[in-house]
């Protein structure tokens, strides 16, 4: 339990097991004490007898309060349970109803949240009658509106999963999907909500039976015990205080104890210790790339996160340079690196990832620990592979691009909006007065796109990094993005770096190709000579992966066996020597350096036939 | 078993998905289905399974009206969701297994299908967090296998995965589609992949079905204006024919 490690943690569950362990222990205890009639001292101060006096049979206050633990408690989390279940029912009811017969279901749940809660809790303790079980009913029916509506978002969240069409198809009934499938995914944040809920429910129960709707004597909870002390609250104050202090604690007990939970769930951890000092990892010494054209420079760009032991580089000695109108592009499988290599060059990598190595753009070294914004926010564009994420859904596209300009170029808001429609125009979207109007979700998804890539030319860019830019996309507009991004290169001389798992959209338009594997590039090669004269036996087999308009239907795909390996667990030799046909002792014990374009000790040897008939993933 | 669809229109309130579409998947091979995303492939493919009402027309298996439990099954695109990540592999296997059977019954059924799509038997334990995507799409078909199915719709599915397991993941689909003599409906955007896998090509625009034929035909000499679009738009060149023709 990572909760229990944060301070909110360890005294919410610290607070909570010592009131449940009250709620149990204390009735066993005190229960005779809490109810012995001490006739001498009625309605009496503290003294050291009586630590918060007595009531006025005479009775210890300290001890009742304690003894009132087990009551409130358990009637608070009844009430939480109805709430819960009620809530369960309402909130599963229009999904296994379907949607017409649904429909009336949440349109109640709809009216029954908008009620005010206290006013509920009210009118039902009316309705169920004066006394602790009415009040129970009360305030979980009460409840039930808020946890129903939770429920009817969890749950559609998770119907729309495939899982749950797989169940469908495979002929479940639905009341088993919801049993089987559903909840099982929902109970996460539904058991961190009842625990909230368990608080607000001792404090509503507290309420009710302060206002003497709850429970009726001689029962007593910690609500009754305020009334009772609140006749003499100007003499004794502690008689009405003390049952509102332990109120106060047990509820702050559940909350503490379900915010926690709550922030846990919601976080991903950064495990173990940081150990930092990226090793040094020798790259081949190379001539900078001279010339005053040149956009884009890196020299052994690492990035590092901290692992349990010792820090995990996914990105390891990459140097690469791109010159004005150049496009060169990276490819890989997923966990290559590629996609690091261009946040990293971005200065897009968040913390605890930590990135080393000199990254110049245009003349300005990056990383020199100086604040590049400007540079950056001008001359350097970023395309991601779904726009849906990378623009803003709750903004107009128009102002959206504009504020690249307002804020880099200090353009006024009329003179700024101008330009976006100026922009949306270069991308050939039809009608750019009309996008620049529409949200978002208004567009399709190579408009997105589109307007993504407008959003990268509000500057004059040097550099377009484009990371899967059209993975998304349809072969169609895939054409007419890569086709956009090919004329910009062509116009203004922007240099573009674009990533791809796929090596046929690379050869599309990049002049050079970096291929990498386990964070390292192994070759470099011109975009021609990819299939044919690709030398490293990785690049090969990525080339015979992909099926081409041409490939033999007669025998099977080539496939790489294996697996990607574990940037945290990199064997001491080439990275690919597991998966690799031509692999030798050598290549399993010493890693080959990048030396003319390729790093392989066996580069350009021919494969072995067998490679092909592989059909292990 | 054949499947057809006959004048199958779909809408959604007012939109109309598919209009009167009529197709058939013939017995024991491959139809491709290619066209861009909202022409709607995927809403012919959940029609057909039942997950999508059909407003008029009907799909028939062999020649009676589909429903559910009427041998077609379906594998998903995102293999990351469509495994229950709270359920072993094995238990999603065992769910699509029809009718009442024996625990050591169900235990071996998962371990044949497990095998049936290489994977090894003893990983039937396992949660699907554990498993790379393309293992996770060999357990989806294993699932989509243990509902014994005349029929399998395959929905994009090697979109989500990378290219080099995105062959083994094809090899796997040919080898079934050859061993079990299924029929099935293989859907991608991917022209290369589908003329790698399928016997005949269906081309779908706007809801309507535009082109259909064997697939060399349609893929070599395509006669709608739609087809050569997209096949033009194949990145790392076209086919022969088309090169010629331009």
């Amino acid at each position: 339990m990572r909760a229990l490690r944060t301070p909110v943690g360890a005294t919410g569950a610290g607070l909570l097991a010592t009131v449940l362990l009250l709620a149990v222990l204390a009735p066993v205890a005190f229960g005779d004490g809490a109810a012995a009639v001490d006739t001498d001292n009625l309605l009496a101060g503290p003294s050291a007898e009586h630590w918060f006096g007595t009531d006025n049979a005479g009775r210890d206050l300290f001890l009742r309060v304690l003894v009132a633990t087990r009551l409130s408690i358990t009637l608070a989390l009844l009430a939480t349970a109805i709430a819960v279940l009620t809530g369960l029912v309402l909130g599963s009811l229009p999904w296994l109803l379907g949607p017409r017969l649904g429909r009336p279901v949440t349109a109640l749940v709809n009216i029954l949240v908008a009620f005010p809660g206290l006013l509920l809790v009210l009118s039902l303790a009316t309705v169920f009658g004066v006394g602790a079980r009415g009040a129970v009913l009360a305030i979980g029916f009460a409840g039930a509106p808020t946890f129903a509506r939770l429920c009817q978002t969890l749950i559609a969240g998770i119907a729309a999963r495939d899982y749950v069409a797989a169940a469908e198809i495979a002929g479940l009934g639905r009341i088993r999907i919801l049993v089987r499938h559903v909840l099982p995914n929902v109970a996460e944040p539904l058991v961190v909500n009842a625990t909230i809920g368990a608080g607000s429910a001792l404090l509503a129960f507290a309420g009710l039976s302060f206002l003497g709707l709850g429970v009726q004597a001689p029962a007593y909870d910690w609500g009754r015990l305020m009334q009772d002390g609140l006749a003499g609250v100007y003499l004794h104050p502690l008689a009405a205080l003390a049952p509102g202090i332990a109120v106060v604690i047990a509820g702050l007990a559940f909350n503490l104890t379900g915010e926690a939970v709550a922030g846990a769930l919601g976080v991903t951890p950064v495990v173990g210790p940081r150990a930092w000092s990226v090793p040094a990892r020798s790259t081949p010494a190379r001539s900078p790339a001279q010339g005053e054209d040149l956009v884009l420079d890196v020299r052994d760009l690492a990035v590092a996160f901290p692992g349990p032991s010792a820090p995990v580089t996914p990105v390891r000695g990459v140097s690469l340079s791109l010159r004005s109108g150049e496009a060169v592009g990276i490819v890989g499988e997923s966990g290559s690196g590629k996609s690091l290599t261009a946040l990293a060059i971005a200065q897009l990598v968040e913390e605890p990832g930590r990135v080393t190595g000199e990254v110049t753009l245009c003349g300005t070294d990056l990383n020199d620990g100086g604040h590049h914004e400007d540079l950056l926010g001008t001359s350097l564009a970023v395309v991601f592979q779904d726009p849906m994420t990378s623009l803003n859904p709750a903004m107009r596209v128009g102002p959206q691009l504009a504020e690249v300009s307002r804020f880099h170029q200090s353009l006024g808001r009329r003179a700024a909006l101008a330009r976006a429609v100026d922009r949306l125009r270069a991308v050939r979207l039809r009608d750019p007065e009309r996008a620049a109007q529409a949200y978002p979700f208004e567009l399709s998804g190579g408009m997105r796109q589109r307007a993504m890539i407008g959003m990268g030319l509000m500057g004059t860019p040097r550099l377009i990094i484009a990371d899967e830019p059209t993975t998304a996309l349809d072969v169609t507009v895939q054409k007419q993005v890569l086709a956009l991004l090919e004329d910009v290169r062509r116009e203004h001389g922007t240099a573009i770096l674009l990533i791809s798992h796929d090596v046929s959209v690379i050869g599309e338009i990049c002049d050079r190709v970096l291929v990498m594997y386990a964070g390292r590039i192994v070759e470099e090669i011109a975009a021609g000579d990819l299939h044919g004269d690709a030398r490293h036996p990785y690049t090969r087999a990525l080339v015979a992966a992909v099926p081409s308009m041409s490939t033999s239907r007669d025998e099977p795909l080539a496939t790489i066996p294996g697996q990607p390996v574990d940037p945290a667990a990199l064997p001491p030799g080439c990275a690919y020597a597991a998966r690799c046909p031509l692999a030798t002792d050598q290549c399993l014990s010493e890693e080959p350096a990048l030396l003319d374009g390729v790093a392989c000790w066996r580069a350009g040897d021919p494969l072995p036939m067998e490679q092909t008939k592989q059909v292990s993933v | 078993m054949s499947m057809r669809f006959e004048q199958v229109s779909v809408r959604f309130g007012r939109t109309q998905v598919l209009h009167e579409v009529s197709l058939e998947v013939p017995d024991g091979s491959i139809m491709g289905l290619v066209g861009e995303s909202g022409s709607g492939k995927s809403t012919l493919a959940r029609a057909a399974v039942g997950l999508v009402p059909v407003s008029t027309g009907r799909v028939l298996v062999d020649g009676v009206p589909a429903g559910r439990r009427s041998g077609v099954q379906m594998v998903f695109q995102d293999p990351y969701s469509s495994l229950d990540p709270r359920m072993s592999i094995g238990e999603s296997i065992a769910e699509a297994i029809p009718g009442r059977t024996s625990k050591s019954e169900r235990a071996g059924e998962v371990a044949r299908l497990l095998r049936l799509v290489h994977l090894d038997p003893g990983r039937a334990g396992q949660r699907p967090g554990s498993l790379s995507g393309g293992q996770r799409q060999r357990v989806a078909l294993a699932r989509a296998l243990a509902g014994r199915p005349q029929v399998l719709i395959a929905d994009e599915i090697t979109s989500a995965l990378d290219v080099s397991v995105q062959g083994a993941v094809l090899n796997l689909v040919r080898e079934m589609q050859r061993e079990l003599g299924l029929s099935m409906l293989f859907i991608s955007h991917n022209l290369a992949v589908v003329r790698y896998v399928a016997d005949t090509v269906a081309v779908m625009s706007h809801g309507h079905i535009v082109e259909h034929g064997p697939a060399a035909d349609v893929l070599e000499n395509p006669s709608h204006r739609y087809t050569q679009e997209l096949l033009a738009a194949v990145p790392g060149g076209t086919s022969n024919t088309l090169t010629k023709e331009t």
